[in-house]
């Protein structure tokens, strides 16, 4: 039998839409769809840190907003992931502030502990490294972003240090 | 009102009106290219940069409102360098492919970029590439075109009511589409093409196949829904290239639906009749007209020497025009036959002595938008005038309700109020109970005696009650609108009486919806047993369509129809045609459907090919002259029609143009205006008598509704053409029936069978099957209404 699809095939995990009902609740009851970060955000982190496509139909459904509305808030943001990522995202600035203050450097050391480029995961699904845009942290340049931790005013022997960590975490 | 000064002259303007429109009021360019009247502002392609005095940088005239005293330039150095800079930023990732780009030559971006830009770019870095996705049968995209105005996108969001589009990505990213591949399923989606300022949206079906330039361009008229769409042919040495909307705040705006848009496909489709056909001797022939209307006449005239007039039938289609309908009942009135129809789809006259004088909207389109309430009954109105729900979505944006009472819960791109589905055979009783619910807070004395006595027998709860308080304040304005679905039902008198106390309680005001382009029109002209022209009382009443074909007559004249596909029973209609002695079929196609039982085959000329008036629902007149010349030997059917009559040496068949048929019947309707006003009988109680087993519930699809757009191929592959077949049910009717795991079912009516795909729809109610008429899939069935039953088939 065909069915008219009209309900997305995949469904969001019942702790994600607990949780994504408590931003729901921060915003006026007509506008649920301001909570459309928050719930990227939930869904991705439960979700090995990227989003797949019917995921987002389903954050779609679950806000009643066009899937559209939700492609165009999960690709404008740069810390929404559309392909896996490894256990640790490695989010190097190279914005002005990070570039004066050697964030070439930065990069290039990242590119040659890790041996693989920007954008790319290590074979081992352990880092990813990625080039992103100012993180709001200029006085600290150069800066980087692993998870929810900034490492700041970084040095080749300070990312040996941070490497070194979490591959023993 | 604020005065304002641009470029040195003095302005009146409402306070808070955006710049630009002021400007456009006055005949002030200023360039622009994500500005659209229609939609939202976005002010996001800076084109429209002027100075304003006090500011100490261009302002977007887009996004500026006025106020008292306010000094704007448009052409000072400070407005045209930044024209010149927004152009040149523009222009850096646009391609540089317009000799092969079918916008070249109408492009707002070459345009705006000769008249505003700088004549070289100081870029010279690589430019951007995007990849195209499909989005459908009826858009080429070519994304790597396009410069982010986002009109299409505000389109699909705000006109469409279907966020179908958006911007995905950022900054140099940042790309238009559907992010994930599929098509667009709009019905209005076409105008995205009109509103794209460069050429990344293109007509997909005149793709590559006309320059700009070469085209010319003639009026018309749209010749599907019952609004009459003005539009605009393209023309390139006789051959129609693509159809675009032509502006007419009053009926379409600035729109074109998608149907009105891309039928003209079927002008050129390869089944054109484009020669008089006749069969002699069992064997067909093509011959030439003199032949052709010679055996014709003699045909009939054979006819009604054996039997007598009576004996000839006359059907056409309501998408024929006025001249032509007005003709063709004066021919057959003249040989002496009242049988005359075009009301193909109806199935219950019974009330036709009291209907109004042509099935109109009662109020003018644009008003529609002021109905507070609007009850709809028996309509999937977005399929089936796309642009009148366009109105009503208008409506419920601005905060007034639409309610309905429909066979299927159809999607409406708007929120509706309230709403009540209920299968055909509860119809009446739902309508009749909402007004008994809506009587209880009225005085007796609105309703006459018997009707308060009809109602007291009627029980309602809390659903109907819910309808009727929608419907319940005195100050609002209120309408009642009668569909497609409502004219066709088989007690379509009940329901039109039950609207007609709905408005009686109400104050509201009744509409139709009339089928098809002319159906207003055919009324008017006289196609009808039962009226003359102007609505003059027939002197004989003759057959309606539906006896006309269960009788069974000896001779037929169609005019513009597929009678298995048109008819309300198509199994009936081909078997009764086929018995008959003669058939003269004045068609533009030639299907072996129509040689199993036509005697002449007329080819007649399609609306893009002949003059001609269609009346709209709000009773306008529009006529139009023919833009290309009929294909091979097609002729205007209203010449064809003369030549008849004259055959026939009827009086007053002398025309020498359709204007003069028009004009006499223009004379002849005089000052008549329509009156909804109903008149109604009732009965004396209403049957409660349960359905058993599956019910049949019939429409016509958006691109099945007449010969032209079943014969467009690209409205054929579309989203709503797809969607538009098999048998529709609901998940808990196919359980009861065991339908699981099967693809197909075997769907008899009487000793009718088809075999559908079974397609879980949730719109469908319960014991009830969705079933799709105007196509050869559910041809074999028979009448739209009924029993049928389901069974699973084994692969």
């Amino acid at each position: 039998m065909l069915a008219q699809q009209k309900r997305p095939a995949t469904s969001l995990a019942t702790e994600d839409c607990a949780e994504i009902d408590r931003w729901i609740a921060r915003y006026p009851a007509d506008q649920k769809q301001s909570a459309v970060m928050a719930a990227l955000r939930i869904v991705q982190d439960s979700n090995g840190g990227w989003l797949t496509t019917e995921l987002m139909d389903a954050i779609a459904d679950y806000l009643e907003i066009p899937p559209v509305a939700v492609y165009e808030v999960a690709t404008f943001y740069s810390m929404y992931e559309h392909k896996p990522v490894g256990k640790h995202k490695v989010c190097v600035c190279t914005n002005i502030s990070c570039q004066l203050r050697g964030s070439d450097e930065i990069v290039d050391h990242f590119k040659q502990k890790l041996g693989v480029g920007l954008g790319e995961t290590t074979p081992d699904n352990q880092f990813t490294l990625k080039e992103v845009e100012c993180l709001g942290a200029c006085a600290g340049a150069p800066v980087i972003q692993i998870g929810r931790q900034y490492h700041e005013h970084l040095t080749p022997e300070k990312i040996d240090e941070i490497l070194a960590t979490l591959a023993t975490s | 009102m604020v005065t304002i000064e641009i470029d040195g002259k003095p302005y009146q303007a409402e306070p808070n009106t955006m710049l630009i429109d002021v400007a456009d009021a006055n005949g002030i360019d200023i360039p622009r290219f994500c500005y659209h009247k229609k939609l939202s502002v976005a002010a996001s392609c800076r084109m429209c940069l002027v100075e304003v005095e006090k500011a100490p940088k261009p302002l977007p005239a887009c996004a500026t409102p006025v106020s008292e005293g306010m000094k704007v330039f448009t052409r000072s150095t400070k407005a045209l360098t930044a024209q010149k800079a927004v152009m040149e930023f523009l222009l850096i990732n646009h391609p540089l492919d317009c000799p092969i780009c079918d916008q070249g030559g109408e492009c707002e971006l070459q345009d705006v970029a000769v008249g505003y830009g700088k004549d070289l770019s100081r870029y010279h870095d690589a430019k951007r590439v995007v990849f195209d996705k499909n989005i459908g049968p009826l858009i080429a995209t070519e994304m790597t075109r396009c410069i982010h105005c986002t009109r299409c996108v505000r389109f699909a969001a705000e006109i469409a009511g279907v966020q179908e589009l958006g911007a995905t990505g950022r900054g140099e990213h940042m790309l238009i589409g559907t992010y994930v591949e599929k098509n667009v399923a709009s019905e209005l989606s076409g105008n995205i093409i009109d509103l794209c300022p460069v050429g990344a949206l293109t007509a997909k079906p005149s793709r590559f196949s006309a320059r700009a330039w070469e085209l010319q361009q003639h009026d018309g008229i749209a010749p599907h829904d019952a609004l009459g769409s003005n539009l605009h042919f393209h023309i390139r040495r006789n051959q129609l290239i693509r159809v675009v909307p032509k502006e007419n705040e009053a009926i379409n705006e600035v729109w074109l639906s998608d149907r009105d848009r891309f039928s003209y496909q079927a002008i050129t489709a390869k089944d054109r009749l484009t020669q008089p056909m006749i069969k002699k001797d069992g064997n067909w022939q093509t011959t030439d007209w003199e032949t052709a209307l010679a055996f014709a006449t003699d045909g009939l005239k054979a006819v009604i020497a054996k039997q007598q007039a009576q004996a000839i039938g006359t059907l056409a289609s309501p998408t024929a025009t006025v001249e032509e309908l007005y003709l063709l009942q004066k021919l057959t009135r003249g040989i002496g036959s009242p049988n005359i129809d075009h009301r193909l789809r109806q199935i219950d006259f019974s009330d036709q002595d009291n209907a109004p004088l042509y099935p109109a909207l009662g109020c003018a389109i644009a008003d529609v938008e002021n109905s507070d309430v609007t009850l709809i009954i028996g309509s999937h109105l977005r399929k089936e005038q796309p642009l009148l729900n366009h109105r009503l979505r208008k409506a419920t944006l601005q905060g007034n309700k639409v309610v309905l009472v429909n066979p299927v819960d159809y999607e409406f791109n708007y929120p509706i109020a309230a709403k009540m589905i209920v299968p055909p055979s509860d119809l009446v009783n739902a309508l009749a109970s909402i007004a008994h619910a809506l009587s209880k807070n009225r005085p007796k004395k609105i309703l006459s005696k018997e009707t308060n006595a009809l109602l007291a027998k009627i029980n309602f709860n809390d659903a109907h009650k819910a309808i009727a308080d929608q419907l319940a304040a005195h100050d609002q304005r209120f309408t009642i609108l009668l569909g497609n679905l409502a004219t066709s039902h088989p007690q379509f008198a009940l329901i039109r009486a039950f609207a007609g106390i709905i408005a009686q309680l109400t104050g509201a005001q009744i509409g139709y919806l009339p089928e098809a382009a002319n159906s207003a029109g055919a009324w008017l002209a006289g196609m009808l047993p039962h009226r003359q022209a102007a609505g003059e009382k027939a002197n004989t009443v003759g057959y309606d369509a539906e006896a006309m074909l269960a009788q069974g007559l000896a001779g037929y004249i169609l005019l513009g129809l597929e009678p298995e596909l048109d008819c309300y029973d198509g199994v009936i209609a081909l078997q009764t045609l086929q018995q008959a002695e003669f058939v003269v079929a004045i068609t533009a196609y030639h299907t072996p459907t129509m040689e199993s039982y036509a005697n002449v085959l007329l080819p007649m000329a399609t609306f893009a090919e002949t003059s001609g008036t269609y009346i709209n629902c709000e009773g306008k007149w529009q006529s139009f002259s023919g833009a290309i010349s009929p294909m091979g030997e097609a002729r205007p059917a209203w010449k064809i029609l003369r030549v008849l009559g004259n055959l026939f040496d009827i009086k007053g068949f002398n025309y020498v143009s359709s204007e003069e048929v028009r004009n006499e019947l223009r004379t002849l309707v005089g000052d008549k205006t329509v009156n909804n006003h109903l008149q109604w009988q009732l009965p004396e109680h209403l049957s409660n008598e349960q359905i058993k087993g599956l019910q049949r519930i019939t429409e016509m699809s958006i691109y099945t509704t007449d010969s032209l757009v079943r014969r467009a191929p690209a409205l054929q592959n579309t989203v709503d053409a797809q969607i538009a077949t098999g048998a529709h049910l609901n998940i808990h009717t196919a359980n009861a029936l065991k339908l699981n795991g099967h693809q197909q079912v075997e769907v008899m009516q009487g000793d009718n069978r088809a075999t559908l795909a079974v397609v879980l729809d949730e719109r469908v109610p319960d014991n009830c099957v969705l079933l799709y008429a105007g196509q050869t899939a559910t041809m074999t069935l028979g009448a739209w209404d009924g029993t049928i039953s389901v069974t699973g088939v084994s692969a």
